[in-house]
């Protein structure tokens, strides 16, 4: 499938011109995608919203601390991304990663717990919100230092590559998505690694989750051909191309496309992922910058709206509809109280996983400590990329 | 005499300073238009305008760097970095440009930029956003490096440091902006160099910087009540290091400890440690104690976080140890 051309947009305005500004894409084969997908799809892009609204809450309960960015507005991305990937498929990500986490299928309780700094979150509590990890379904982590996530996601290509080529000779098969956002856009390393990612042919698909504003600066604001920013892709020699993040069927058809097309070349692309953030950047945005009139245009647009639209057109029954709804109020309550019952990590953990070996911390005395065995082993031991190679001494 | 915040501080030196002299200007994330990220510039765009105040993309490499430029040229520009962990991705510019541009030239080009932002744990930011980085850039000659803890202090060093011909690390605290305090109306500047006795006392020196001076200071309280005398000094700059103020005191009490926030290997610390064995060889009744963060990356959960950084508990379990009363 094609995508269309960006819409020309005014660069002289703000961010308002961002999803609602791509037509719709009359060749996007919306039936085509089962009922039961798509219900799944609209599960889960409604359990991510009641997640994020909850820990909305929680901050203001002061359960959550630290910095904290939620998803709501763009749950389309994660989930039709997600969907169009397989799960060998490695995902990297910003700090604003609780809606890739579930997206993945990271548990709701550890994802909440991380939050909390309880030792049943998905690092034990040592990550917090900015920092999710979730080796299990091949999430490399959010990240919190802008931008600082696509030189890893342009690693973790040349690793599957060169483990599907070089020590297992065979045709690289994996596609790693790595997320940024518009305003990442503007950090050095990124370019650095879309040159990198060009010049060695690396399948990943670099993703900017264009929300027309970092923090209080809107797009056009703050970088350059900002109402077209995938034309930045053909400098460093790869496909780059639009995609309408606020419907996830549409997300969900082009990336498919994408995907398989970067399976199959091992070329990498840059998607401009047209969405909208509805909260402020994070718990303390006041949302000067922008008129209360553009974010309820959005907010009108919403992607579950669209999703449930076409789901009603195809026989969603509103009790369904309401069962759906009932049955994410109470897995997030359930990860909420499962979070509050999680113990807080012990003092010992303070000092575990800074190595792998079993060296103790820095004191300043003369012997070198060497931690004890038990339970201060960490936590995972086959970190290295092949397994049973140079094992530890 | 008025109280103001800690960031009232800061701007209205950097306002004065504006006021005085054209080719100062501010420019980072968020400074202009939204007022900056923690306030500290708040009103300076309606002042001084978008020639002056100048809104950044996330590009600190970059803006880092064109200040450097700038100033090699002949301007004073203040950088504001939104976060001193974000100066991160910046090392090469702040690093290896502005300190070494005039030794490099042969004193042919100078480096006066400013580069100002929050330092320290900012409350349960993680090990990206909890830099002190103190510990690593102060190890660079060619730089200067002020960390004010109150804002009387912030206000008469940063009017010295946008004053000042060479490369300034000035590192602010998230956990200080609010933090109100007497600052005089009529202008003043405060000399580098210069440490601040926050409190006199008989039994033992504690040498800090920054921030974790409030915590050596509430220490030194709960030491009085069980009969121990702490004289606290603020050290305000790390970079010049007034090294005469703390021999001077360390001769009288005979026992010193250090807190620094940032980690204790190759630190502000260990340096002032060094120092006081050294100058101080015959007066110590002890070696000098230390307080550091933990050595291990900065953790999220709260308990933890605690543990990590210097706290008051761990100041006074160092000062009692220092005194064999443990
Ligand atoms: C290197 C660096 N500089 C600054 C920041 C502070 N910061 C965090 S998020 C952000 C805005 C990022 O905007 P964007 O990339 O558009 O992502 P969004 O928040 O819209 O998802 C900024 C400036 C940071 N974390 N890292
Ligand atoms: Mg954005």
């Amino acid at each position: 499938m094609a995508s269309a051309p960006p819409a020309s947009v005014d660069a002289t305005s703000g961010a308002g011109d961002c999803a609602t500004a791509q037509p719709p894409r009359p060749n996007v084969p919306r039936n085509e995608v089962p009922f039961e997908t798509a219900r799944g799809w609209l599960r889960e892009m409604m359990l991510i919203r009641e997640f994020e609204l909850r820990c909305m809450q929680a901050y203001q309960d002061k359960k959550i601390g630290g910095f904290c960015h939620v998803y709501i507005g763009q749950e389309a991305v994660a989930v039709g991304c997600v969907a169009a990937a397989e799960q060998r498929d490695p995902i990297v990500t910003a700090y604003r990663d609780h809606g890739h986490a579930l997206a993945r299928g990271m548990d709701p309780r550890f994802c909440m717990a991380e939050m909390f700094g309880r030792i049943g979150g998905c690092a034990k509590g040592k990550g917090g919100s900015m920092h999710m990890f979730d080796r299990a379904n091949n999430l490399f982590g959010g990240h919190g230092i802008v931008g600082a996530q696509i030189p890893l996601g342009v690693g973790l290509a040349f690793g599957t590559k060169y483990e599907d080529e070089v020590i297992n000779g065979g045709k690289s098969s994996r596609v790693t998505l790595a997320f940024l956002g518009d305003g990442a856009l503007n950090q050095g390393s990124v370019h650095e690694a879309m040159n990198l990612a060009g010049l060695f042919d690396l399948p990943v698909i670099i993703i900017c989750e264009n929300n027309g504003y970092s923090m209080g600066t809107s797009i056009v604001r703050g970088t350059t051909m900002g109402h077209d920013i995938s034309a930045k892709a053909a400098a460093y020699g790869m496909e780059g191309i639009a995609i309408d993040g606020m419907d996830v069927l549409e997300t969900y058809w082009a990336m498919r496309d994408v995907v398989e097309r970067v399976r199959s070349t091992s070329r990498p692309v840059f998607v401009d992922m047209r969405c909208y953030r509805y909260k402020g950047h994070s718990m303390s945005d006041p949302r000067k910058y922008r008129t209360r009139e553009e974010e309820e245009a959005y907010e009108r647009d919403d992607p579950i709206g669209r999703l449930k639209a076409h789901l009603d057109s195809r026989g969603l029954t509103e009790d369904d509809f309401k069962s759906i709804q009932r049955e994410v109020r109470a897995t997030v309550r359930a990860a909420v109280e499962w979070s509050d019952q999680s113990p807080v990590p012990p003092m010992s953990d303070l000092y575990r996983d800074v190595y792998l070996e079993r060296w103790g911390p820095y004191t300043g005395s003369s012997a070198p400590e060497m931690l004890g065995g038990g339970e201060n082993e960490p936590s995972f031991k086959a970190i290295r990329p092949v397994e049973g190679e140079g094992e530890l001494l | 005499m008025r109280e103001i915040e800690f960031r009232d501080a800061v701007r209205e030196a950097m306002s004065e300073e504006m006021r005085r002299d054209t080719r100062v200007m501010l420019l980072g994330e968020e400074v202009a238009q939204y007022n900056g990220a923690y306030k500290v510039s708040r009103g300076m765009l309606d002042e001084f305008g978008p020639r002056r105040v100048i809104d950044t993309p996330i590009s600190e490499s970059g803006f880092a760097g064109m200040a450097i430029g700038a100033a090699m040229l002949g301007l004073r520009p203040i950088v504001e970095f939104m976060s001193w962990s974000f100066s991160l991705v910046a090392a090469d510019p702040i690093l290896n440009n502005a300190p070494k541009m005039l030794y490099m030239s042969g004193g042919q080009y100078g480096c006066p930029v400013v580069f100002r932002g929050n330092d320290g744990a900012g409350g349960q930011l993680g090990s990206t956003h909890s830099w002190a980085v103190e510990g690593l850039y102060s190890n660079v000659p060619g730089l200067k490096m002020v960390i004010p803890s109150n804002p009387a202090d912030a206000k008469g060093l940063m009017k010295t440091a946008i004053r000042d011909d060479d490369p300034v690390f000035f590192l602010e605290s998230e956990r200080l902006l609010s933090l109100k305090g007497e600052v005089p109306e009529a202008e003043y500047l405060i000399p580098f160099g210069q440490a601040r006795i926050a409190r006199t006392g008989r039994d033992c020196t504690i040498v800090s910087f920054g921030r974790p001076v409030l915590f050596c200071l509430e220490a030194a309280d709960a030491l009085a009540r069980e009969g121990i005398d702490c004289e606290v000094l603020d050290m305000r700059t790390i970079r010049p290091l007034d090294a005469a103020a703390i021999v001077r005191s360390v001769r009288r009490t005979g026992a010193c400890v250090v807190v620094d926030q940032s980690w204790s290997f190759g630190s502000p610390g260990s340096e002032v440690a060094a120092l006081v064995h050294r100058e101080c060889f015959d007066d110590l009744d002890n070696h000098v104690h230390r307080v550091h963060s933990a050595d291990v990356p900065a953790p999220y959960a709260y308990d933890l976080e605690q543990e990590y950084l210097p706290n008051t508990r761990r100041i006074c379990e160092a000062v009692r140890a220092c005194l064999y009363k443990a």
